[in-house]
């Protein structure tokens, strides 16, 4: 004992131990900044402010592309944080995100009042199926605030229920995968059914207003663009401020050797609950922010091709690397907006083959490449 | 047990102060009864395949033990049940007098005190060293604690002695995963001294290790030993001899034979299950 004790602590005083790693690095924070201005004040200056025939115009249609692919960065964001940090594949993202969008459509759906076709207090589908009143769980959607707290709430219950369960009965790997894919599949038929009281599969559309102000004018599209753009840099630092926590290296534990883990003294349901209820809640927001910009929910966000697009973002960037599925998410949802109009038949097969050359080519995505070739420029 | 303790003491209550019991504090393992760890007729089977038959086996507070035995004598599912990975069929499983084993789960024993080394080294490889030593850290292990965790000054000193005691001090900042395997090893059983475990089960420590590096092992070993309780599967017999008290033999899942190394070696049934008939 003696001989190995008093060799360590004589040298314990004069040893260093790596000090607690920044939220972000001095260039990251230059990065979040500049984001931060461009969201706030140079895209609006230039859609509001630049006159429509400038080159530097910002075009009404490009505000509405980014405004839709940043609420997608959130989702990717969600996804790094429980597959490419906790190791746990989620195929059923598409059904919390489409959660938030439908508490979400509903509001909207009572915010049209009596403007609709059959200028009834009752959503349009409603009366074309004959109904009377409103079904019980539109009890709360004229109220923004109730809006607000179930686009949490929806996801969250949801997604703390089958979590619950699904992580005690230490279901892992494609198990999990498939149960969450048949748990989203089986939500995408409910909606579709007329009787759910969720407007089939036309979902809500036609929305007028929000708070009583109209949707479709072009300062409430920016003000809707700037708050999704505050809203991901948010989940951003809040992302990067708990894996760097010792909560995230758990995770990480937890992804690397799960028995491990538990025999340190960590039960790692709680730390999975946690951060899959917390992934579910960031997908309804996100869900919440994309519905009053594209104007319209339906089933097809529970598709199976949804979720496992949302996975194909998070791999193209670089799983476990925070910022590397905001860039997936740009890059992949980018291509298919310019590849659905020139050749919108390929668009399938182009994202099948992405997805197998970043397996085969790119295992840590592109931020892994443009690390590999920094690191082979330096050497 | 009474009947154990009379030796030194006369009394009916075995030299305890007589007629008021026995105060149990939470947290504190009674090892009064002189046992660490106490298995009695434990048995496990896979598929009718009995991998556990009757085991019955008990370990002092302070006592290396080393634990030998032939390929599918039970020895790594004897310490899946100790640590709460496998459930047995029929048996008692006590960590000190007072804690019943069997009604905890893996991560609530780790934390009454009891640490494990797999066979296979298994660290977190995307983790540097430093992180790997502060993840399993004596400490509150709850999800909150860990969100707003920072080591203390006396943790840092701690995580630092451990650190030179495994001889990782200059690849503090390394990841893990680019460790060579004796290191790994090395690794584990630092992520072991920092649970500050009350009893160690260690399968297989100096596997893979060079020769320098299981001569330190064995130093380390003798220095936790009083310490700490100890038990060590191994199959490498000089690092055994340089370590070993009482060596247990298992095979089929029981106890064949038990005593200090040379004894077991000249007992003819561990000759025959080492050699074949």
């Amino acid at each position: 004992m003696t001989m190995i004790m008093t060799n360590s602590s004589r040298t314990s005083s004069s040893f260093t131990l790596p000090p607690p790693a920044p939220l972000l690095s001095g260039a990251g924070w230059g990065a979040f900044l500049l984001a931060l201005i461009v969201v706030c004040a140079v895209a609006p200056a230039l859609n509001l402010l630049v006159p429509v025939d400038s080159v530097l115009h910002l075009s009404d249609y490009a505000v509405a592309l980014i405004g839709k692919i940043m609420c997608y960065a959130i989702v990717a964001l969600a996804m790094d944080l429980i597959w490419g940090y906790t190791g746990i594949l989620s195929l059923g993202h598409g059904l919390f995100f489409a959660l938030g969008g439908y508490v979400m459509g509903m509001y909207l759906m009572r915010q049209i009042g009596r403007d609709g076709n059959y200028k009834s207090d009752l959503p349009d589908f409603m009366v074309f199926l004959d109904w009377k009143a409103l079904p019980w769980h539109w009890a709360l959607s004229d109220s923004f605030v109730a809006t607000l707290l179930l686009i949490v709430l929806v996801p969250g219950l949801v997604a703390l229920v089958f979590g619950f369960f699904a992580f005690r009965s230490r279901i892992k790997g494609v198990y999990f995968s498939i149960i969450t894919q048949a748990m989203t599949f089986a939500a995408m038929l409910l909606f579709f059914r007329n009787e759910t009281g969720f407007g089939g599969n036309n979902g809500f559309t036609d929305f007028k207003r929000i708070l009583g102000l109209p949707i479709a004018t072009p300062s409430m599209r920016m003000t809707l663009f700037v708050l999704t753009g505050l809203t991901l840099l948010g989940f951003f630092l809040m992302a990067r401020w708990l894996i760097r926590s010792k909560f995230g290296r758990v995770l990480q534990a937890i992804r690397d050797a799960e028995s491990r883990v538990m025999f340190s003294g960590y039960n790692p349901l709680p730390y999975k609950l946690t951060i899959w209820t917390l992934s579910a809640v960031m997908c309804g927001v996100a869900g919440a922010l994309y519905v009053p910009q594209v104007g319209i929910i339906n089933p097809s966000e529970m598709s199976t091709a949804a979720s496992i697009e949302m996975a194909v973002w998070a791999a193209v960037g670089g799983r476990a690397t925070l910022i590397g599925p905001v860039i997936g998410a740009f890059i992949v949802n980018g291509a298919k907006s310019w590849l659905t109009v020139t050749a919108p038949e390929f668009w399938l097969y182009f994202l099948g083959a992405l997805f197998i050359a970043v397996t085969l080519y790119l295992p840590h995505g592109v931020v892994g490449l443009v690390k590999k070739i920094r690191e082979g420029g330096a050497k | 047990m009474a009947a154990l303790e009379s030796g030194k003491n006369n009394t009916e209550s075995g030299g305890r102060t007589a007629g008021f019991g026995r105060v149990m504090v939470p947290g504190e393992v009674d090892v009064s009864h002189g046992r660490i760890l106490y298995l009695e007729d434990v048995s496990v089977s896979f598929d009718g395949f009995k991998a556990i038959n009757k085991l019955s086996l008990d370990i002092a507070p302070g006592e290396l033990r080393c634990i030998i035995g032939p390929n599918g004598a039970g020895k790594t599912t004897m310490m899946d049940i100790i640590t709460g990975k496998t459930r047995p069929d029929e048996g008692k499983v006590f960590f000190g007098s007072t804690i019943d084993l069997l009604r905890y789960r893996e991560a609530e024993i780790a934390q009454l005190g009891i640490g494990r080394k797999f066979q296979k080294p298994t660290v977190f490889e995307h983790l540097t060293v430093f992180e790997n030593l502060e993840l399993a850290l004596k400490t509150h292990k709850g999800v909150r604690a860990s969100m707003f965790f920072k080591l203390d000054s006396a943790q840092k000193d701690r995580l630092a002695e451990v650190l030179h005691t495994i001889h990782l001090a200059d690849a503090v900042s390394r990841l893990s995963g680019n460790l060579s395997h004796g290191q790994k090893q090395w690794l584990e059983i630092g992520m072991l001294l920092m649970q500050d475990p009350k009893l160690l089960l260690l399968d297989e420590p100096v596997a893979g290790m060079t020769d320098e590096e299981t001569a330190r092992t064995a130093e380390l070993f003798l220095t936790l030993k009083g310490k700490h309780s100890l038990m060590v599967v191994e199959h490498d017999m000089s690092f055994i001899r340089t370590i070993s008290d009482i060596v247990t033999v298992l095979c089929d899942g029981s106890v064949l034979a038990q005593g200090t190394l040379d004894q077991v070696q000249a007992d003819e049934r561990v000759i025959e299950v080492y050699l074949g008939r």
